[in-house]
């Protein structure tokens, strides 16, 4: 464990990406197998089975830091990580272990055969052998969420350097629901045939947001144009007579789209598509809102009856892979002839269809469109060079978003949170209201869009301005108006203002207006009569 | 009859009516009583000022043309109807607990303190007393500092790999008490030991008095970084990555405080090194301080005022928690962590 501790601490310390990926690097090239096999997992997501409740690891925290869980859960809620609290509320270890990452993982799995007191004595034996970052990272094992600076990219690149194999090989053969339980280091990063998974997605190729229009773009006819849905993200894939479904947080939820197998009739094994999952009801113009889609995402299995209320159908807008040859490299517009080709005789019920084109030879005419992409339930526009590889990641030149600008509304402060992580100790999680007649009516929360100065600002404010505690929220003086932007706006009987928002940040801190001069609870109506 | 108590919380700070004078007070009183020269407890427009003879040179230094006058740790002091006297607190050089006695009942302001020894301040002396008012800044569990040798050698492998790196380690401290705890935690074999003007300026002041502190260069603006190479320059946070910094190149940063034992706040704040080291009291430290002066009343400021206080109530304590001005709770703002 001492190594990967060593490894976690170099690159939590720095904010250079050269730094992290020598210490990666360094660490693939040295340590065993099985633990740069879990290392690669853990940084990608991925972690052992839980053995042991977070309750409990509250519980026997307390017990052995000798404090009352009142008290270990206060801290909590200020540190922000819960394997952090443990770490740091628990005595100093008295003895030391020499034990391997992969070590520490199996003992772990294998709490699963043994009873509560069993796996307390072993946790409590853990604690008293490992301290400092030893001992985060085994609570970490055990509750989730490795959030270090390291991305699935820098660390694709660190895997390069050690390996000497090429970085899109490398990021594809990490793509899919691979868990180290099930493959080894070579199968996985070394072995010949490592298309061997049929389910196994590409990376996905994601869009940079453009903030000045798209003048700065050139000739208009070296771009394409679509619209940009506000549905979710997937690669449908077809091969070997199966059908998978990976959302872009690569997810697998073939399960939750079974009306998605019905592809399999119409297109050939051998084909990738990259598309929007959106619900669509048959013989409708336009797709349904997101809250419809939402039902769906949530569900891990879909009653009949959703399923027939809220029919999905994925909007294919890119092919990835034809007659089972991987074509990323090829020009977009002939991977969407091949695309069209494909979909060409697909009947009006099939599960898939074609996201359309928008034809226009000026960009005036683009804003024009785009300017009515509300009504078609879009959230914009994105733009593509006609010439543009499928390339992995967020690459900035040749892919664009081109969003609709927000919808916003003026509201107050009325409750503020502590943040965790990076915000620990920080007030940074808001509550606003807007007006009803003398009332302030609470209406959406919001976390993002300041900058740091803003924060420790305000932070400063609500301390001393503090009316009530409810636990972690304070009740504050009614006094700042912020701007609020979002996405959209839906009737929500869950919501004491019947609304509820997508996406909403902060857009800025309106300390030139009045308290009495934020919106009001008509205000917010009025937005829902025509955008609802 | 209920009488006067000995001290009271106002909105001008902790004010003793039998002597009529405050302690620490946020607003311009008459007659001042100073814990410690730090800025968030020594304000200026006092009329008269009264704080140990080590904490009056800074305080001169840093509020100008002040009425003050010295005491020694120990000495009894009648005013009015109370008997007061400073006891050091083990914060910073000078900083003092200030026992107020009137009629026999006691209590003890402690302003801000630590109990270990950090081998430069006068060492915490605990006071037994019937009421005392103890701040909160780390009171929580997490808290729990290690020992000061052993912080030493991770700023010293620190600084020794910037060194051999060819950087200029660039460590960011509050330039009274922990600038100086710093100084005398380094290892001069690995390089020389280079300070902002606002550190040495405070130096100076410290030295005068008779206080050992380390061999030092000002790096002022006169400086040539090359003629200094494997330093570590020791300044103020607000400092870090100035204009001033960046004249010696290639760097790295560290900050010392308290708060760097979370990681959030770490990651927030530390550049590329945080190191946890505090001029405060951690949990244990808190808790023992408390049990020591055998009081029954505990009073509860800037900190984590509602938790401790929660905490002290369910073991035995008395315990209140009292209004305060001082940003005790704030990373960002505070003086001194």
């Amino acid at each position: 464990m001492k190594r990967f501790a060593t490894l976690f601490n170099t690159i939590d310390q720095s904010t250079k990406t050269s730094v992290k990926v020598t210490a990666l690097a360094g660490y693939f090239a040295e340590a065993e197998e099985a633990d740069r096999l879990w290392t690669v997992a853990l940084f990608s997501g991925r972690r052992p089975k839980r053995a042991v409740t977070t309750t409990r690891l509250r519980e026997w925290a307390a017990e052995v830091s000798e404090v009352p869980l009142w008290l270990f859960e206060d801290s909590y809620a200020i540190v922000g990580d819960l394997a952090e609290t443990i770490a740091l509320v628990l005595p100093p270890n008295s003895e030391t272990s020499n034990q391997s990452l992969s070590h520490w993982i199996k003992a772990l799995r294998d709490l699963s055969n043994v009873d509560d007191l069993e796996r307390k004595r072993f946790v409590l034996r853990a604690w008293k052998t490992l301290g400092g970052t030893e001992r985060f990272v085994f609570n970490k094992l055990i509750t989730g969420g490795f959030r270090v600076g390291v991305s699935q990219k820098l660390m694709t690149r660190a895997l390069a350097q050690s390996t000497g194999k090429p970085e899109a090989e490398l990021a594809h053969r990490l793509m899919g629901n691979w868990h180290p339980d099930d493959v080894t280091w070579h199968s996985l990063i070394e072995a010949e045939d490592a298309s061997a998974d049929a389910s196994r997605p590409y990376p996905f190729y994601l869009a940079h947001a453009l903030e000045d229009g798209p003048e700065p773009l050139g000739d208009p006819l070296d771009w394409r144009a679509e619209w940009k849905w506000d549905g979710i993200r997937g690669q449908l894939i077809l091969r070997d007579g199966s059908y998978f479904v990976w959302s872009r947080g690569e997810e697998l939820m073939t399960d939750r789209f079974p009306e998605l197998a019905r592809a399999i009739d119409h297109l050939p094994s051998g084909t990738v598509l990259d598309g929007e999952l959106l619900v669509w009801q048959a013989g409708a113009d336009k797709p349904s809102s997101f809250n419809t889609l939402q039902a769906r995402i949530g569900r891990k299995t879909v009653p009949k009856k959703l399923l027939s209320e809220a029919p999905v159908v994925l909007h294919a807008y890119d092919l990835l892979e034809w007659q089972g040859a991987d074509i990323r490299t090829l020009p977009f517009t002939k991977r969407r002839n091949l695309l069209e080709t494909a979909c060409a005789d697909l009947p009006a019920d099939a599960p898939v269809r074609l996201s359309p084109q928008h034809r226009f030879a000026e960009w005036d005419r683009l804003a024009d469109i785009r300017a009515t992409a509300r009504e078609e339930n879009a959230e914009g526009l994105m733009i593509k060079r006609a010439d543009s590889p499928y390339l992995s990641g967020r690459k900035k030149g040749d892919w664009w978003k081109w969003k609709l600008d927000p919808l916003t509304i003026d509201a107050v402060m009325i409750y503020a949170q502590a943040g965790s992580g990076r915000r620990a100790n920080m007030f940074t999680d808001y509550t606003f209201a807007v007006w009803h007649g003398n009332d302030l009516v609470p209406f959406t929360k919001a976390y993002s869009g300041l900058t740091d100065k803003e924060f420790i600002e305000i932070t400063a404010w609500v301390r001393k301005n503090t009316q009530q505690r409810f636990g972690p929220v304070r009740q504050v003086t009614p006094h700042h108006v912020f701007e609020i932007a979002f996405e959209g706006i839906q009737a929500s009987s869950r919501h004491k203002s019947g609304v509820a928002l997508r996406f909403p940040r902060m857009k800025r801190w309106r300390q030139d207006k009045p308290l009495q001069e934020a919106n009001t609870l008509d205000d917010l109506n009025e937005m829902l009569r025509i955008y609802g | 009859m209920t009488r006067n108590p000995v001290l009271t919380f106002t909105d001008k700070g902790i004010y003793c009516p039998a002597g009529d004078f405050y302690i620490d007070p946020w607003r311009p009183v008459e007659r001042a009583l100073i814990t410690h020269g730090h800025a968030d407890h020594a304000r200026w427009g006092m009329g008269t000022y009264l704080a140990t003879h080590a904490a009056l040179p800074v305080m001169r230094h840093r509020l100008g043309d002040i009425s003050a006058e010295g005491i020694a740790f120990g000495e009894v002091r009648q005013i009015g109807d109370a008997r007061v006297s400073f006891h050091p607190a083990g914060h910073v050089p000078g900083s003092a607990q200030i026992r107020v006695e009137v009629a026999g009942e006691v209590f003890v302001a402690s302003g801000d303190y630590k109990i270990v020894d950090d081998g430069l301040s006068e060492p915490f002396e605990p006071i037994k007393c019937h009421h005392f008012i103890t701040e909160s800044t780390f009171g929580l569990p997490v808290f729990r500092w290690a020992e000061q040798r052993d912080v030493a050698a991770e700023i010293n492998a620190w600084w020794a790999a910037c060194a051999a790196a060819g950087k200029t380690a660039f460590l960011g401290a509050y330039a009274l008490g922990k600038a100086q705890r710093l100084m005398t935690m380094l290892d001069a074999d690995i390089g020389p030991l280079l300070t902002h003007t606002a550190v040495e300026n405070t130096n100076t002041i410290l030295r005068n008095q008779g206080v050992a502190l380390p061999d030092t260069v000002l790096a002022n603006g006169e400086l040539n970084p090359k003629d200094h190479p494997r330093a570590i320059v020791i300044a103020p946070p607000s400092a870090l990555g100035s204009a001033w910094a960046r004249k010696f190149g290639p760097q790295e940063t560290g900050f010392a405080s308290g708060w760097m034992a979370v990681r959030g706040i770490r990651r927030r704040r530390a550049g590329d090194r945080g190191f946890v080291i505090s001029d405060h009291a951690d949990w244990a430290g808190l808790v023992s301080a408390i049990r020591d002066t055998e009081a029954e009343n505990i009073y509860v400021t800037h900190g984590y005022t509602d938790i401790f206080t929660r905490y002290l109530n369910e073991n035995g304590w008395n315990a209140k928690v009292v209004p305060t001005q001082f940003e005790g709770e704030t990373l960002d703002q505070g003086e001194e962590a």
